[in-house]
């Protein structure tokens, strides 16, 4: 089912929209937001843009076999990981689940590195040793791409422990799901980044399920709440908003930057397709609730709707930038179709750092075993 | 040479790395203002400070975790856990994050945690205080696993240790903390992956590690004089990387083989180690490889039942003999 950007948009039209469905956003007016130029808005536009159209395309590659194991889809989430990506600086650090290629876009990395990483190719992100679940990126402050619900979060509280210790003002976001909260590696990480007050901010992304269980079937009270027990700041934003992400996400960002404070962001989000791409989707949510979200809540098309009334977008211009995100995508799906596979030898390298830096190892005897 | 104790080993190699780089910090449950449950750490607070020794809730998932993330932003953390046993709260982080970062993407991001703790019975402290996990960490190619059984080698194989750049699981043993052995003043390393010798023979190749080590030297004694065995005890020291060279090279003098350790039987270290030998040495065996384990049961609490469930010298001598037969 195509999402709603993919029938042409016309600016008029849904500046129309926007105008009756609701004015401009709140969150246009905080600092953060005002602060945007036209280019900026187009750059964040364009990079919603470009996740949806990398995951639609990897979603192909998939159905055509291309792809192995798991494929979990970001589309209609777009907001929540170029808002809160956007704001980094030099020292943030970003780390997150499985559903991470919106993450791995919105901090800088190429599309044809992904798409490769998908295809299990070398010349992939993880050079085909990661997977969907498990793009890295350190160079772009990017720790991953991490497969058990929840195993991420006290990695996340170690790379703002690191901020600290080292004296760099940085934050470190640590990106969950909704069903991550339930995780007790989750509340040891609130109650260390409390009690030393690291700089970190715990980024839930509700977006209503975790697999087929939604939120009230899983987790008692409100999610955002349970940091008050740790003693912490927390607010909740519209995740479909990228303006109210970006305001909310500021806010606690300088926080951990200035005063070095952890706090627990709660951004309400919404995902179109199934948990993953094996998921059929027809047990556990009406069509009809995917559906009122595509249409009122789309974070692309509000977007493109209030960039489209503050007349920073016009429609040849969205037009251009999504045929563009679409050659990115076609493109890279062919640069990863024209990629070597790792090779057997592959296997055992990137296991030990000794292993492969031979000239510098230390220690002696077998590394590996037969 | 100085005699010191086998914890005093280790906390003068702690001291030392503290000392030689900035990034090592020593984190874990009691480390500082108790001093180390075993009091391990003994003065480390007072030396180095808050910053660099620091007390963790009871919260073995989130600062080993925590430890883990620090490390992928090159700070080299030292954690102890009270107990080896306790790794099972922690499991995920130690062997899903540790282990497999480096590989999962691609080799560009490394995890130079140490982890360090007892592991072992002995103590009457029952099923959940006396797990020996060495077999099970070793198990996931990506990290290292050393047990060292005196002060020596604990405080050479340590500094090896936090200098690596992989994740170094490093158990220890509370029996042996009180233990005096010589060690230099100087400064000195040893290589993880170099096993040793620990008595030359020629009958028997005792192959094994940790506590048992010193069983074995007990036991080889005994059958030196009561039996005229004459008894080889190799010291793997290091289970991964493992020196099997030593091993097999013993094995070519004495032509049998007798495993002992700490380990429950079913997919032991001395499981690995029967499966290379014969492998590796089927032509230089005389004989059946032997292993003497702990009984295959949870840990028994019963003190004087403790230590017959346990490797002991008159159990390896026994197993040695029939290793003979
Ligand atoms: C420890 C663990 N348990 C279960 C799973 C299987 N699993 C993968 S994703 C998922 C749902 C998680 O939902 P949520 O945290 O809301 O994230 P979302 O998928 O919505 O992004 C489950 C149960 C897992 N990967 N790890
Ligand atoms: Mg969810």
């Amino acid at each position: 089912m195509p999402s709603p950007v993919n029938k042409k948009p016309s600016a008029t039209a849904d500046a129309k929209a926007a105008d009756s469905a609701q004015s401009a956003s709140p969150a246009l007016s905080a600092p953060i937001n005002q602060q945007l130029t036209k280019a900026d808005k187009i750059a964040l536009f364009t990079t919603m843009m470009r996740i949806r159209r990398f995951e639609e395309r990897s979603l192909r590659a998939y159905q055509a076999k291309k792809i192995g194991g798991f494929l979990h889809l970001y589309i209609g989430q777009e907001a929540v990981a170029v808002g809160c990506c956007s704001l980094m600086g030099k020292n943030d650090h970003v780390i997150t689940a499985y559903r991470d290629h919106g993450h791995a876009i919105a901090v800088g990395m190429g599309l044809n590195e992904q798409m490769a990483e998908l295809y299990g190719k070398a010349t992939g992100c993880s050079k085909g040793k990661g997977g969907s679940m498990h793009f890295f990126a350190p160079d772009r402050n990017y720790w991953g791409g991490h497969g058990i619900v929840g195993g991420q979060i006290p990695l996340g509280t170690g790379l703002a422990y690191a901020l600290k210790y080292k004296g760099l003002k940085g934050a470190a976001m640590a990106f969950m799901g909704d069903g991550a909260v339930n995780q007790g590696a989750v509340h040891e990480a609130y109650n260390l980044a409390s009690l030393w007050q690291l700089p970190v901010i715990f980024v839930i992304e509700n977006n209503g399920y975790s697999m087929g269980t939604s939120q009230e079937r899983s987790s008692a009270g409100d999610l955002g709440k349970r940091a008050a027990g740790y003693d912490m700041a927390w607010a909740s934003c519209d995740g479909h908003d990228v303006y109210d992400v970006r305001a909310t996400m500021d806010k606690f960002l300088q926080l951990a930057r200035e005063e070095s404070k952890p706090a627990v962001v709660e951004i309400r989000t919404y995902r179109y397709r199934g948990h993953s791409v094996a998921d059929p989707d027809n047990t556990y949510r009406p069509k009809a609730e995917i559906e009122e979200y595509r249409k009122t809540k789309d974070p692309i098309q509000v977007f493109q709707q209030a960039l489209v009334a503050e007349g920073v977008l016009t429609d040849a211009l969205i037009e251009s930038i999504d045929q563009a995100a679409r050659a990115e995508a076609e493109a890279a799906a062919e640069f990863a179709e024209a990629s070597p596979f790792p090779t057997p030898d592959d296997i055992q390298k990137d296991v030990y750092w000794e292993a492969d830096n031979p000239a510098e190892r230390k220690s002696q005897g077998r590394l590996f075993f037969d | 040479m100085p005699l010191i104790t086998y914890r005093e080993a280790i906390r003068h190699a702690l001291a030392e790395e503290l000392e030689r780089d900035k990034n090592v910090v020593v984190l874990g449950e009691e480390v500082a203002q108790f001093h180390g449950a075993y009091k391990v750490t003994e003065g480390l607070l007072e030396k180095f400070g808050p910053k660099r020794i620091v007390d963790t809730p009871i919260s073995e998932a989130g600062f080993i975790g925590m430890g883990v993330g620090a490390s992928m932003l090159g700070i080299r953390p030292v954690m102890e856990l009270m107990f080896w046993s306790f790794y099972s709260v922690a499991f995920d982080q130690i062997l899903n994050n540790a282990a497999n970062v480096r590989y999962m993407s691609g080799g560009l991001i490394n995890c130079p945690i140490v982890i360090r703790g007892p592991a072992n019975g002995g103590t009457n402290v029952g099923a959940t205080h006396s797990h020996t996990p060495e077999n099970v960490l070793a198990n996931h190619p990506g990290v290292k696993v050393v047990v060292p059984s005196t002060p020596y080698d604990a405080k050479g194989l340590l500094k090896s240790a936090i200098r690596d750049n992989d994740p170094v699981f490093f158990l220890e043993n509370t029996i042996l903390y009180g233990d005096k052995g010589e060690v230099p003043a100087d400064e000195y390393l040893i290589p993880l992956g170099l096993a040793d010798v620990k008595r030359e023979g020629s009958d028997l190749t005792i192959v094994t590690y940790g506590r048992c080590v010193l069983h074995s030297l007990a036991a080889a004694e005994l059958l030196q004089k009561e039996h005229d065995i004459s008894v080889e005890v190799v010291d793997l020291r290091s289970i991964r990387p493992l020196d099997i060279d030593t091993v097999l090279a013993s094995v070519a003098k004495t032509h049998r083989v007798l495993i002992v350790e700490e380990q429950k039987p079913f997919s032991s270290v001395g499981s690995q180690l029967a499966f290379m030998i014969q492998k590796e040495a089927f032509d230089e065996l005389d004989g059946p490889i032997h292993r003497l384990t702990t009984v295959d049961a949870p840990a028994i609490y019963s003190p004087p039942v403790e230590i017959e469930q346990l490797p002991n010298p008159q159990r390896i001598i026994k197993a040695a003999l029939e290793a003979l037969q």
